[in-house]
């Protein structure tokens, strides 16, 4: 690895709790009411920068893959399983922010002719079954490889499964980005975008907090054999990826 | 070239004789839409109704080929073989898709005349309908491909296959169904808005082709 100054992990922390609060103090204090939806319009700020990020996390795990299969380096399948594994996550989050407002602005838990929401739930039914695919692979080498040829299978159907989605709707509903006239004004803009700041902040916080967690986990379960070889109490999960690990977690 | 002809020739010669999988699916096929004509209630089909009806019955039959696909390879030998013959694995992938997609022909040379006499007033969408299945069945065969490589080197074959395959396939269900429905209309076939639709069809096809030219090398190494 030749990053030069990631930075650190307490920094990371730290960036994500200020970004969040600040966003969440324009949120409340600042950002307009929105016209047509009043109060509940603010869930917005919440559900797009979740949705925003799963995807671009399933499209970050993607990435990891094709170099994973590149360099046959386990850390890199390590960071695309986190990857999705934190998508998903968010992705939990989004289903349950999108149907609460849903259900606020149209009056219905779930809206089939909502594009984004029904391509989102597709998108994320396919990443769940990357647990059932590591899972049924014993050989760990195997394992890895399978699970980068899907994670990049599946970062190329994200696009493709949103066009058709868009395509098969009649567009009656507005883009999030319009929902008044001529777009959202210029606090909600700001607003959205310290949201977006923060979110992303805490995904890539948490990516990299549970990385060090199973490097730590690693070492010590090594430590431990080492301590009292043969005895084989080093119990890893039998579907996360080893991390090889490294003399500084960072 | 050669290696891609000789499995491919292999691959339908084995088929031919033990009709494994081809016989299976039309019988499935069969047996789904007497299913349907009872679970949707209707003895005629038109519009989306018998494009979802084909749909489903293709895709779900599909399963059953995709399943079976690399099966053979394993048990008998036949990936270690490809691995010491010196040849593009390439040969192997490109075979099995263009097999899957013979299989799914066959199939819906036998399912299309069924869905016509058995639900359909008008016969004429059939024609225009084969071409659009051709296209969703060569995107259903290079990700079928793709996702059985992957379950028969997994413990649970039946259950990862169709796990992967259905959220996969959900594009291109959209794209067909949508071409589908105005060629399957009571009236005859209306041919407006299908073009989108066979762009969108033929988007997936390319991608997915190049995804799996890209990793289908992965899939065979150990």
């Amino acid at each position: 690895m030749s990053r030069v100054s990631l930075p650190s992990l307490r920094t990371l922390a730290v960036a994500t709790v200020i970004a969040l609060v600040a966003a969440f103090a324009l949120v409340f204090f600042y950002a307009p009411l929105d016209a047509d939806q009043g109060f509940i319009q603010k869930i917005f700020y919440l559900h797009v920068p979740l949705a925003t990020c799963a995807l671009l996390g399933f499209l970050v795990a993607a990435v990891y893959a094709i170099r994973h299969l590149r360099s046959g380096d386990p850390e890199h399948d390590a960071r695309s399983y986190v990857a999705i594994h934190l998508s998903i996550i968010f992705g939990v989050a989004v289903l349950v922010t999108g149907s609460i407002w849903a259900r606020a602005a149209w009056g219905k838990w779930w809206v089939w002719d909502e594009p984004t929401l029904v391509s989102f739930l597709i998108v994320f039914l396919l990443y769940c079954t990357y647990y059932p695919l590591r899972f049924a692979i014993e050989d760990r080498e195997r394992q890895a490889r399978y699970a980068s040829v899907f994670a990049i299978t599946a970062g190329a159907f994200v696009p493709l499964n949103f066009m058709a989605v868009r395509l098969a709707e009649s567009l009656v509903h507005p883009r999030t980005f319009a929902t008044a006239e001529g777009g959202m004004p210029g606090e909600m803009w700001l607003t959205f975008g310290v949201s977006l700041a923060g979110m992303g902040l805490l995904w890539v916080t948490l990516v990299r907090f549970e990385l060090v967690a199973k490097r730590s986990r690693a070492r010590i379960s090594r430590l431990r054999r080492a301590l009292d070889a043969g005895a084989g109490s080093g119990r890893a999960s039998r579907i996360a990826p080893s991390v090889p690990s490294r003399a500084g977690v960072s | 070239m050669n290696a891609f002809r000789v499995i491919l020739a292999k691959d339908l010669r084995v088929e031919l004789r033990t009709l494994q999988s081809v016989p299976a699916m039309a019988l499935f096929a069969m047996t789904t839409f007497v299913l349907f004509r009872f679970a949707l209630d209707r003895e005629q089909l038109q519009g989306s109704l018998a494009a979802g009806v084909i749909l489903a019955t293709v895709l779900f039959a599909a399963i059953l080929a995709i399943n079976r696909l690399f099966v053979a390879e394993r048990e008998e030998g036949g990936f270690d073989a490809i691995r010491l013959a010196p040849i593009d694995s390439s040969a192997l992938f490109a075979a099995k898709a263009v097999a899957l997609v013979v299989y799914l022909v066959a199939l819906e040379a036998i399912a299309l005349p069924a869905l016509g006499f058995l639900f359909l007033e008008t016969w004429s969408g059939l024609v225009p309908l084969a071409g659009v299945l051709l296209l969703a069945d060569v995107g259903l065969a290079a990700v079928g491909v793709l996702v059985s490589a992957i379950g028969v080197n997994s413990r649970a074959r039946e259950l990862i296959v169709p796990l992967l395959l259905l959220p996969l396939a959900v594009p291109v269900m959209i794209a067909a169904a949508g071409a589908a429905e105005p060629l399957l209309a009571a009236g005859g076939p209306d041919y407006d808005g299908v073009g989108k639709w066979i762009a969108m069809l033929a988007l997936y096809d390319a991608v997915f082709v190049a995804i799996g030219y890209a990793v289908y090398d992965f899939l065979l190494e150990d």
